[in-house]
């Protein structure tokens, strides 16, 4: 078999079969020219396939600005070529222009499922926290102002017990 | 002791066997962890990597589950070592290209492993023989949980657990099992099947994962999505997708048996005679004519055998085992005639191929 290359006529040595999203994809390559697209990192070349599939450099490029992350100098550039993120800092970062991007990776963006157990109880209070705003912003939109009392009264106390939680 | 000495014996490790393996080859769970304010290994310095690997690796090796485990810089190991971990699915082929900075943790009951500074800080994973998904779950889950205490995972409220790539991003699990699908590739259903799980979300891959062929009817299956679904959720739906598989696979085994018969006959009979004279067999080869035996060993239509002795032929035929085996460094085509020396060795003493009653 011959390389799939253009202007290659060397044998094929690497052949790659993937299916993503229900499609079916061959590809044969000879030695050189699968260095030459880096497939001898077989997950780097399967991951820049399935990004570049579902539009990612051009989200990175939507967003306009050159954005750089301060912890560990990463750019939209590296991140074009790469695929991937420099550090646990860069979501914050590059936040806006992965929204989207996470949108169609994945079924949502809001992380669902484990977390560590040192964290556990600090997002449960910013979770009921974030969860009663809601509920009391509801409450003086419609006028109910008893309601928005108690809600208002629920914060205070939730507010004094974190407090009471971090100062420890 | 070197990582050789370690491992279990091809042997050994194949008469382990699990639930529903005539179809289920082995379940997996990977989890993928970064310290937190550390950067990933792809952009860290090669000094930082180092700090990192020697801040991770003892905590790692130290865990109870770890106890009588091997551990390894990736600068220790020799490139056939390497490539025997790829064949075990212990490493990944990029962990194997990796040296000094990475390294690589295995527990005593080779079920337990990790793969330090790959992609990401921590790639740990269980596997098991067979249909046993949850069961790999839970061991890794507690795994996990008995790490996050010694070590700061990087962690976001909205985006989770905090990966390299974002396509791990949120739970950084990554299920899978890896199937044997000879009936439906025989009868030609299997790209219907493919298709339906990829509609799912799921991804479907070769033996040795992404960007692999799928040799020898073996096939993987695992989930595409992380983030947005809890790991009860996404272990439920690989769980119900491998039972069906399970279902459809049985289905066209017993159609061929009883509609095709001959067909299944001369399939069965050919990989035998080919594996059993020939003199020189491709890994590639050895693998699909493998799988032929195995289907007609599942099937009992091939008296005296044990499917473990074929499943270690399966493990043995391959590059870097059939060069431990040999004891020395082969080239290919030396591979290829000392791998048919072995076949025909093992396989040459078994009798006629029948149906079963």
């Amino acid at each position: 078999m011959k390389c799939c290359q253009p202007n290659c006529d060397n044998e094929a040595t690497v052949h790659l079969t993937e299916i993503v999203n229900g499609e079916m994809k061959k590809i044969d390559l000879c030695e050189e020219c699968a260095k030459e697209k880096g497939v001898t990192d077989p997950q780097g070349f399967a991951l820049a396939d399935l990004l570049l599939g579902l539009g990612a450099s051009s989200e990175m490029d939507a967003a306009g600005i050159e954005l750089e992350c301060p912890t560990c100098g990463f750019t939209q550039v590296d991140f074009k070529k790469t695929g991937r993120l420099g550090c646990s800092a860069c979501y914050t970062v590059f936040a806006e222009p992965l929204e989207g991007m996470l949108k169609q990776m994945h079924k949502g963006t809001q992380h669902v499922g484990k977390v560590p157990k040192a964290l556990r109880a600090k997002m449960d209070i910013t979770r009921q926290r974030d969860h009663i705003s809601e509920q009391l912003q509801k409450a003086i939109d419609t006028e109910n102002y008893e309601e928005a009392a108690r809600l208002r009264d629920q914060l205070k106390e939730i507010g004094a017990a974190s407090s009471i939680k971090e100062g420890k | 002791m070197n990582i050789f000495e370690f491992l279990s014996p091809s042997d050994e490790l194949t008469t382990v066997s699990g639930p529903e393996d005539h179809v289920v080859l082995s379940s997996r769970v990977r989890l993928a962890r970064n310290v937190a304010s550390l950067p990933f290994p792809g952009r860290a310095k090669k000094q930082s990597r180092q700090e990192t690997c020697d801040h991770i690796k003892p905590v790692v090796s130290s865990a109870s589950a770890m106890r009588g485990g091997f551990s390894t810089g990736m600068e220790d190991l020799k490139a056939l070592e390497k490539q025997l971990l790829v064949e075990r699915h212990l490493i990944s082929r990029e962990h194997a290209a990796k040296g000094g900075g990475s390294a690589f943790v295995l527990s005593k009951d080779q079920a337990l492993s990790v793969m330090i500074n790959e992609e990401d800080h921590l790639r740990m994973q269980a596997l098991m023989p067979g249909m046993q998904i949850k069961q790999v779950w839970q061991k890794i889950d507690r795994f996990d949980t008995s790490l996050e205490k010694k070590l700061d995972y990087g962690f976001d409220a909205d985006y989770g657990y905090l990966t390299a790539c974002p396509t791990n991003l949120g739970t950084g699990i990554r299920v899978s099992a890896m199937l044997h699908l000879p009936g439906l590739v025989l009868t030609d259903q299997v790209n219907q099947i493919v298709q339906a799980v990829t509609k799912l979300g799921h991804a479907v891959r070769g033996l040795y994962g992404e960007g692999t062929e799928a040799l020898g009817h073996i096939f993987q299956v695992s989930n595409q999505m992380t983030l947005g679904e809890s790991e009860a959720d996404i272990i439920e739906r690989i769980h119900k997708v491998v039972l069906q598989i399970i279902e459809h696979e049985t289905n066209a085994r017993s159609v061929l048996q009883q509609s095709n018969a001959k067909e299944l006959l001369n399939h069965v009979g050919r990989a035998f005679g080919v594996l059993a004279n020939a003199h020189i067999v491709s890994s590639k080869e050895s693998m699909n004519q493998l799988s032929l035996i195995r289907l007609g060993v599942k099937l009992g239509m091939v008296k005296d055998v044990d499917v473990s002795m074929i499943d270690e032929l399966f493990l043995v035929s391959q590059p870097a085992h059939l060069q431990h085996q040999i004891g020395e460094k082969l080239a290919g085509e030396e591979r290829d005639v000392h791998r048919a020396d072995l076949l025909r060795q093992k396989l040459s003493g078994i009798g006629g191929i029948q149906l079963p009653q």
